[in-house]
Order: C-alpha cells, then sequence, then structure tokens
C-alpha cells in the first residue's frame, strides 16, 4: 500500500491529480490524504484528513509515502523505516506563500530513504526507486551518525 | 559511573519535535532516560510508557506558559537527572532553564524544520543552555550555535 499526505492545512491538487493518474498502473491500493484540495481522485481511497493515530497504523502498512515537502512526514516516515518521495510545492503555481519546501528538498536529497520528485513527470520514476530500497535506515546517514556520536559525547560529559 | 546511571531527562512538544526525540531514541536507551512531553497518548503509542505531562504553551500565551514553568521545574525536581536537552519547543526549553537551576547540563538541539535561522527558544537557549545545536551546518556560528550533524 502507498500513502499520499499533502497535509492538512493547503491543497496541493498537482500532487493528488498525478498520483490519480499514476494509480492504475501501480498495482497495489493507494490512500490519499487531500488536505483542501478540490480535485476528487477516481483510483485512491481519497479523504480531507487522516487522524495521528490512524495515520501512523497506515504508516505502518504501508510501502511507501508519497508527500509535499513538509518536515513532520518526512520525520514520521524516518522513524517508521519507509521510502518517502518528496515533490516540493510551489509559491509561483499558488501552492505555497513561499519556495521554502524548494529549498528543503534541496537540502534533503540525497539522504537515505528520501528521493525528491521536482515535479509531476518525475513521479513515477521515483516511486519505482523507493519501492526497490531496501534495509536503510535513517540512521544510517552520516549526519545522523554524526550527531548520536556527539550525543552520547554530550551526556557522558566527553569532549565534543 | 555505568551509562545506565546516567539520569537523562528527554523533552519534546507533541508533532515534530517529539518525532526528532524519537529517532535519538536509539541511544537515548542506553542511559536512564525519562521522556517529558505534551502529547504522553502519541508517547504511548510510540512505545514510550511513563512520559511526564508537560502542558502545551508558547511565547504569546503567558499564563500557560507560566504554569508550564512551574510543571517543568516540578518534573526536574522528581526526576533529578544529570543532563536535561530537548529538540523543542517551549515546554522544553523551560525544562532546560529548571534543569540548569537545579544544576544539571543543558542542550538544546534546534528542530530540522528551521533550515533559514534558529526558532525563537533556540536563540534564548543560546544564553540558558549549556549547549545548543541547529542541525544545519550553515546556521552554526562555532560556538552557539553548533552543528552536530542531523536527525535525518
Amino acid at each position: 500500500m502507498i500513502i499520499v499526505t499533502v497535509g492538512m492545512q493547503l491543497g496541493f491538487d498537482r500532487l493528488i491529480k498525478a498520483m490519480d493518474a499514476l494509480a492504475p498502473g501501480l498495482g497495489m491500493p493507494i490512500i490519499a490524504q487531500t488536505g483542501k484540495g478540490t480535485y476528487r481522485p477516481r483510483n485512491m481511497d481519497a479523504r480531507d484528513k487522516i487522524a495521528p493515530a490512524e495515520f501512523e497504523a497506515l504508516v505502518e502498512q504501508s510501502r511507501l509515502i508519497v508527500s509535499h515537502a513538509g518536515i513532520g512526514t518526512v520525520l514520521t516516515a524516518a522513524r517508521c523505516a519507509r521510502p518517502i518521495i518528496l515533490m516540493p510545492r510551489r509559491a509561483g503555481l499558488g501552492e505555497h506563500r513561499n519556495d521554502h519546501q524548494m529549498a528543503t528538498v534541496g537540502k534533503l536529497a540525497e539522504r537515505p530513504g528520501i528521493l525528491v520528485a521536482d515535479n509531476e513527470s518525475e513521479l513515477g520514476q521515483r516511486i519505482a526507486e523507493g519501492l526497490a530500497l531496501a534495509n536503510w535506515s535513517a540512521a544510517q546517514s552520516p549526519t545522523a551518525r554524526q550527531l548520536h556520536g556527539a550525543l552520547a559525547a554530550f551526556i557522558e560529559n566527553r569532549p565534543l | 559511573m555505568g551509562k545506565d546511571r546516567i539520569r537523562v531527562l528527554a523533552v519534546a512538544s507533541g508533532g515534530g519535535h517529539w518525532e526528532q526525540l524519537m529517532l535519538l531514541r536509539p541511544t537515548l536507551a542506553q542511559y536512564d532516560v525519562r521522556f517529558a512531553t505534551t502529547e504522553p497518548a502519541v508517547a504511548l503509542q510510540h512505545g514510550v510508557a511513563g512520559a511526564e505531562s508537560l502542558p502545551d504553551c508558547n511565547q504569546n500565551m503567558p499564563l500557560p506558559s507560566a504554569l508550564c514553568a512551574l510543571v517543568a521545574l516540578w518534573i526536574v525536581l522528581k526526576h533529578r537527572p544529570k543532563v536535561v536537552l530537548s529538540t523543542g519547543a517551549a515546554p522544553g526549553f523551560f525544562c532546560i532553564c529548571a534543569g540548569r537551576l537545579m544544576g544539571a547540563r543543558t542542550l538544546w538541539i534546534d528542530s530540522v524544520a528551521n533550515g533559514e535561522e534558529l526558532s525563537m527558544c533556540g536563540k534564548l537557549s543560546k544564553r540558558f543552555a549549556h549547549q545548543c545545536w541547529t542541525q544545519w551546518e550553515h546556521i552554526a556560528d562555532g560556538e552557539r550555535p553548533r552543528y552536530f550533524g542531523a536527525v535525518l
């Protein structure tokens, strides 16, 4: 199963439409949390909102998450060790106030388990790559190892 | 002293702050760690039983903030941690202040969501916590805040 989420605050119909078009070819159920969007998907189980506890349970059952570039979802994906595809909102298309999601994906690309689709035309390829990922975890990233090491040193009062 | 004897109070508000604390859990679990959060029900879902409950607050809420500061002091007095650390936000900052008052070593880890500048509590922590870390290298200035990697 794949979960698609765009957060609760804003719609992101460009992502929902693109996933709805890809859905019949993916060969597995897709659940989409569509937020304040107006497009009504035909090929996905769509809901405006999903409560946090249910979202958590769905993530546990999922193979992959497709999301706007919201840091909260990235962190949930990392904790549950699920690959995540990020497609950034664009201010120029009225999808957000500014282009901070573009900045976010620029900084997060290349980290383990995180794949970036700059636009809807790249989604299909990134999903295939995400589904093929195996045996990774956020803790394997060099930056995470560095933070865990520094945290242990601080707690044990060793030199940083 | 064995690692598992070092008492650590780890604090985060619900949502993204808590997610980041959970990503640090494999390291925290080596110590005598106690958790505090604004959403103990979520903590329980994540397998953390007995997390202390803090009232939520922010800098625009003077009365809830005062209450939160008192509860933070109570939690620190109850657990007497050697180390207090937080990934945010205001309730975690109050625990750091209370910890500092009680002689604990204190660490603020600013949220990975703050890629442009430190959060308000992060800026305050530059003064009040022993260490203030950012998760973005370009925000670090060598001393306050420092950069030692990120949860991701």
